[in-house]
């Protein structure tokens, strides 16, 4: 297991990332890794130089909620999660629908 | 066409632009609006390559992720397993790693410099800051045998070793790089049509460079002193610098820091040179790794994160490079509103975009 990594539920999902907020951190990244037919979805988060995660396993057809809300750069790693693993994320602020990735295979790729 | 509103297509080939990114530029009259980026033409997938090759071959292709920033990646990789297999490198590797990161940063930002030159048409200021950059890649290969992908570091340590009459060698190459580097700053920060193209334009202040997630020298040149590095990673613990920022916030505050930083990064080399241990470059590797681990590490353009999850087989399971390119796209794209479609080209490369770490 990842250091400072905090595994929770989906539906707690926002609450948790209000908490990083109102601890004044911001979004370090936020990555997909397919594992068996699942997906973990990590985001990180950071303060100056102090790291926190947050895992989330979800289902392929999982609609994840996005949390542009609470963090604005989030919508790039959200975009990005979308075309390549073909995540469901909604309520993006810029959601490209696809478009972020213009590749000549066919995405999602994983 | 949307109202007065039109769409005008930057990219992805365009002349400021050494890779493809194509940005859809809506405007009215001569104003940007919005600026949607979209990316992708040269995604290679070398994240997903890593459940294909041997944990030990995937270092080549992480160096592969960039050519200007290879040796970063390649640590970056090397240092998340090196962490999950309790591996601890040599003094004297970690030293040689240190010099090699910094040759890399002179080096990207030297050429970061050139190509500024370039996009505000000083041509004769591009090619005398690339004739340093020069002097740095013959270092580079004195050390490494390689210019561009190096392939010196794995895990455990290094490859070859680099002799210290190699490494005293590049003391006096140093300094005719700093030298010719304070000529060329006289250029960039004080030649009255430079700093037209560069003085208050592309202005993020402290707080939206922290909330877009900025990095580097774009994320130190609006004022947040933010220096990974300071994590002590190689050898970075057992050499002095201080964090450079500029206060501006501006492409001329982003130029002042890269600057900076060139000189920095000589003087880093310089003590690394002179308290380089004498005992070996190579740990030796047993096993799988297993688990997972994060290296934040800061390449030339700014923090970069190496995520790796291995389950104790020869093929890892995952590994994922956020690099700061992608993690600036947001703040470039904060930057061009607002901004005239003529200062589009400078604004992009203020940035110091490296398209190929930011679609891997």
């Amino acid at each position: 297991m990842l250091d400072n990594t905090e595994e929770i539920a989906l539906d707690t999902l926002l609450n948790k990332v209000k908490e990083m907020k109102t601890d004044g951190r911001r979004v370090m990244q936020i990555c997909a890794t397919k594992i068996g037919e699942q997906y973990e979805l990590l985001y990180t988060f950071v303060k100056e130089y102090d790291t926190r995660h947050i895992k989330v396993t979800i289902d392929p057809d999982t609609h994840v909620p996005s949390i542009t809300d609470l963090f604005e750069n989030a919508y790039l790693y959200e975009n990005e999660m979308h075309d390549l693993f073909g995540i469901s994320i909604d309520g993006i602020s810029h959601d490209y629908k696809g478009g972020l990735y213009r590749t000549a295979v066919e995405s999602p790729f994983a | 066409m949307k109202g007065n509103r039109s769409v005008i297509p930057f990219g992805p080939q365009h002349p400021v632009l050494p890779e493809p990114i194509h940005i859809d530029l809506v405007v009215e009259d001569e104003k940007v609006v919005e600026a949607i980026p979209s990316i992708g033409f040269v995604h290679r997938g070398l994240e997903s390559l890593v459940t294909k090759k041997d944990f030990g071959e995937m270092v080549y292709v992480a160096e592969r992720i960039c050519g200007i920033c290879s040796f970063g990646h390649g640590y970056g990789y090397v240092n998340a397993i090196e962490h999950l297999m309790s591996i601890e490198p040599t003094d004297r590797a970690k030293y040689i790693r240190t010099i090699l990161f910094e040759l890399s940063r002179m080096h990207s930002h030297i050429l970061w410099l050139g190509l500024m030159a370039d996009a505000f048409g000083f041509e004769s200021l591009f090619m005398e800051t690339w004739k340093y950059r020069e002097k740095i890649l013959d270092m580079l290969e004195a050390a490494t045998g390689g210019r561009v992908i190096f392939s010196i570091i794995r895990i455990g340590g290094l490859r070859k070793d680099v002799p210290d009459d190699v490494l005293r060698g590049f003391l006096p190459e140093l300094e005719k790089v700093e030298e010719g580097i304070r000529a060329c700053e006289k250029a960039f920060m004080s030649d009255p049509a430079v700093l037209g193209r560069l003085k208050g334009v592309g202005y993020i202040s402290k707080e939206d460079a922290i909330r877009l997630g900025c990095e580097g020298p774009f994320l130190r040149g609006s004022g947040v002193a933010i220096d990974n590095r300071t994590r002590g990673y190689a050898a970075y613990s057992k050499v002095d610098y201080d964090i450079i920022t500029s206060e501006d916030g501006d492409s001329y505050g982003r130029c002042y820091v890269r600057i900076q930083e060139i000189y920095q990064s000589a003087d880093i080399i310089r003590q690394c040179i002179e308290n380089i241990p004498g005992e070996g470059i190579y740990v030796p590797v047993k096993g799988f790794p297993n688990g997972e681990y994060m290296t934040v590490i800061e390449q030339p353009r700014g923090g970069a994160c190496y995520y790796v999850h291995a389950s104790g087989k020869k093929f890892i399971e995952r590994m994922r490079v956020r690099t700061p390119t992608f993690a600036n796209v947001p703040a470039l794209a904060q930057m061009l509103k607002g901004c005239d479609v003529a200062d589009v080209p400078i604004l992009v490369v203020t940035v110091d975009p490296c398209i190929s770490c930011t679609e891997r």
